[in-house]
C-alpha cells in the first residue's frame, strides 16, 4: 500500500507564493485550489521520496502559465525579449511599500524566479526544475528581475541591510 | 584572493548559497567594488521586502475549501491503517460526506479526525521560526478572549509552567467544524507543543484520554462536552502525557 503524502503541510507556502505571484487574494486561492485538484488527480505520478514541495510548485507553475496564455492569446510568449530596461522616470517614485506594484511590473517569468528564490528559498537548480528551464536561464532571469526591481525601487531610502559576516 | 567574481556568485552571495571560503572571497571583493556592493545590498533588501510583504499569508487561517481539497486522498489510507477504529471511522466518513454536500457547517467529526487534524496543525506551525503564533503570550488576555469568541466557548490556556513549558501564544485556524484555536507552548530548549481546541462530535459527551501517533507526532486527545481537545508534540510520549494530564486537570468542566 502506497502511503499518500499529506498536502496540507504545504498549503501555507503555496498560498504565500500564489499571493505574491498573482497579487490578488481570490486569484491566488483559486490557483492553489486548482493546484491541489491537479495534485490529487496526478498523485500516482509523483515519485515517493522526491521533493513533494517542488512537485506542487511545478504543478502551480504550469497552471499559472496556462492562465496567462489564455488571457493573452494574441501574444506569443516573449521570454527574454521582453527585457528592455525600464524607462527612466516613470517608475522612479516607487518605494518599498510599492513592492506589490513593482512585482506586478515584472514579466511573469522573471517574477516567478524572483519569488521562488527570494521568497520561497528554492535553490537555483530546484527553481530550474520547477520552471522546466536550464539553471542558466534561472540565473539570467534572476539577474534581470533583481536589476529591474532595483531600478523600479530606486530613490527610496533602502532598508540599510548589513550583510551578516 | 580572487581577481574575478562572476555575476551569478553575487546572487549566490545574497541567497546564502556560496561555500564559506568563497563567500569570504566575494565579501572581500565587494569591499573593493562599491558599485557591486550597492547592487548586492539592494538585492538583499528586495528579499527582505518580499518576506515583509508576504509572510503574513502563512499566518492566515486556512480557507476551508483548500483544507478540504488536500484531504480527499487520505480517506483510503485511514481505512487501511485504522481498521480498529472502523466503526468510529464510518461515522466520520458519513459526517465528512454530509459536510461535503452541505457546505459542512457544524458537521460533527469523529475523534480520530481530531487527532489527525491536530497533528497536522502542529506539523505546519510549530517549525515556523518567524511566525509560530498570531498573538503572542504578552497579550495573553486578549488572545484567550479573542479565541474564545471565535471558537464559541470560554477557553482557557492551561498553565504548564510546572512542567517547564511557557505559553508562546496562539492562532486561529479553520477546521471542518468551524474555527479552531491553537495554543503553542515552548520549553527552555525550544521544544514546542500545541493544544488544539474545536467543536467535536455531538454524541460523545466525555471521553477518557486517547493517544495516537500521526506522522511521528504524539497526540493525546479527549472530548469534553461539545469540544474536542488535542495536545500534540514530538517530545516523547511520556512528556506529552504529563502535559496532557495537567491540561485535562485544569480544563475539564466539573
Amino acid at each position: 500500500m502506497r502511503v499518500r503524502p499529506d498536502l496540507i503541510e504545504h498549503l501555507p507556502r503555496l498560498r504565500r507564493y500564489a499571493r505574491a505571484l498573482t497579487g490578488d487574494v481570490n486569484r491566488a486561492d483559486d490557483l492553489v485550489q486548482d493546484t491541489l485538484e491537479r495534485a490529487l488527480a496526478k498523485l500516482d505520478l509523483w515519485q515517493p521520496g522526491s521533493d513533494l514541495r517542488a512537485w506542487l510548485f511545478t504543478l502551480m507553475h504550469n497552471l499559472f502559465v496556462n492562465q496567462i496564455r489564455i488571457k493573452r492569446p494574441q501574444e506569443t510568449v516573449m521570454e527574454e525579449a521582453l527585457d528592455e530596461p525600464v524607462s527612466g522616470g516613470q517608475m522612479e517614485a516607487l518605494t518599498a511599500r510599492d513592492i506589490h506594484a513593482a512585482l506586478a511590473q515584472l514579466p511573469e517569468e522573471q517574477r516567478e524566479v524572483l519569488l521562488l528564490v527570494g521568497l520561497e528559498q528554492f535553490g537555483y537548480a530546484e527553481a530550474a526544475q520547477v520552471l522546466g528551464v536550464p539553471t542558466g536561464t534561472v540565473m539570467s532571469r534572476l539577474s534581470r528581475a533583481r536589476e529591474r526591481m532595483r531600478a523600479m525601487l530606486a530613490g527610496e531610502p533602502a532598508i540599510k541591510l548589513k550583510l551578516v559576516k | 584572493m580572487t581577481d574575478n567574481v562572476h555575476e551569478h556568485e553575487l546572487h549566490a552571495y545574497v541567497d546564502g548559497t556560496l561555500p564559506e571560503a568563497r563567500r569570504l572571497e566575494v565579501e572581500a571583493w565587494l569591499a573593493a567594488h562599491p558599485a557591486d556592493a550597492e547592487r548586492v545590498q539592494a538585492w538583499a533588501a528586495q528579499n527582505q521586502s518580499l518576506h515583509a510583504a508576504f509572510d503574513a499569508v502563512l499566518n492566515e487561517p486556512l480557507p476551508l475549501n483548500l483544507v478540504r481539497a488536500t484531504r480527499r486522498p487520505a480517506i483510503p489510507v485511514l481505512y487501511k491503517t485504522m481498521a480498529a477504529m472502523l466503526a468510529m471511522l464510518v461515522t466520520g466518513l458519513v459526517g465528512y460526506a454530509i459536510g461535503l454536500n452541505s457546505g459542512g457547517s457544524q458537521t460533527p467529526v469523529a475523534p480520530a479526525y481530531l487527532a489527525r487534524d491536530a497533528a497536522i496543525a502542529h506539523a505546519v506551525f510549530s517549525p515556523e521560526a518567524r511566525h509560530p503564533v498570531e498573538v503572542d503570550a504578552a497579550h495573553a488576555d486578549h488572545l484567550v478572549a479573542w479565541l474564545s469568541k471565535r471558537v464559541g466557548t470560554p477557553l482557557q490556556a492551561p498553565d504548564f509552567s510546572a512542567q517547564g513549558f511557557e505559553l508562546l501564544g496562539g492562532r486561529l485556524l479553520s477546521g471542518e467544524t468551524g474555527p479552531v484555536a491553537q495554543f503553542m507552548y515552548q520549553d527552555r530548549i525550544e521544544r514546542r507543543v500545541t493544544l488544539y481546541v474545536r467543536r467535536a462530535v455531538a454524541d460523545s459527551k466525555v471521553t477518557a484520554f486517547r493517544h495516537a501517533t500521526e506522522n511521528g507526532v504524539d497526540v493525546f486527545y479527549w472530548i469534553d462536552g461539545d469540544f474536542g481537545y488535542a495536545l500534540s508534540g514530538q517530545i516523547g510520549r511520556q512528556t506529552i502525557q504529563k502535559l496532557a494530564d495537567a491540561a485535562y486537570a485544569q480544563l475539564v468542566t466539573r
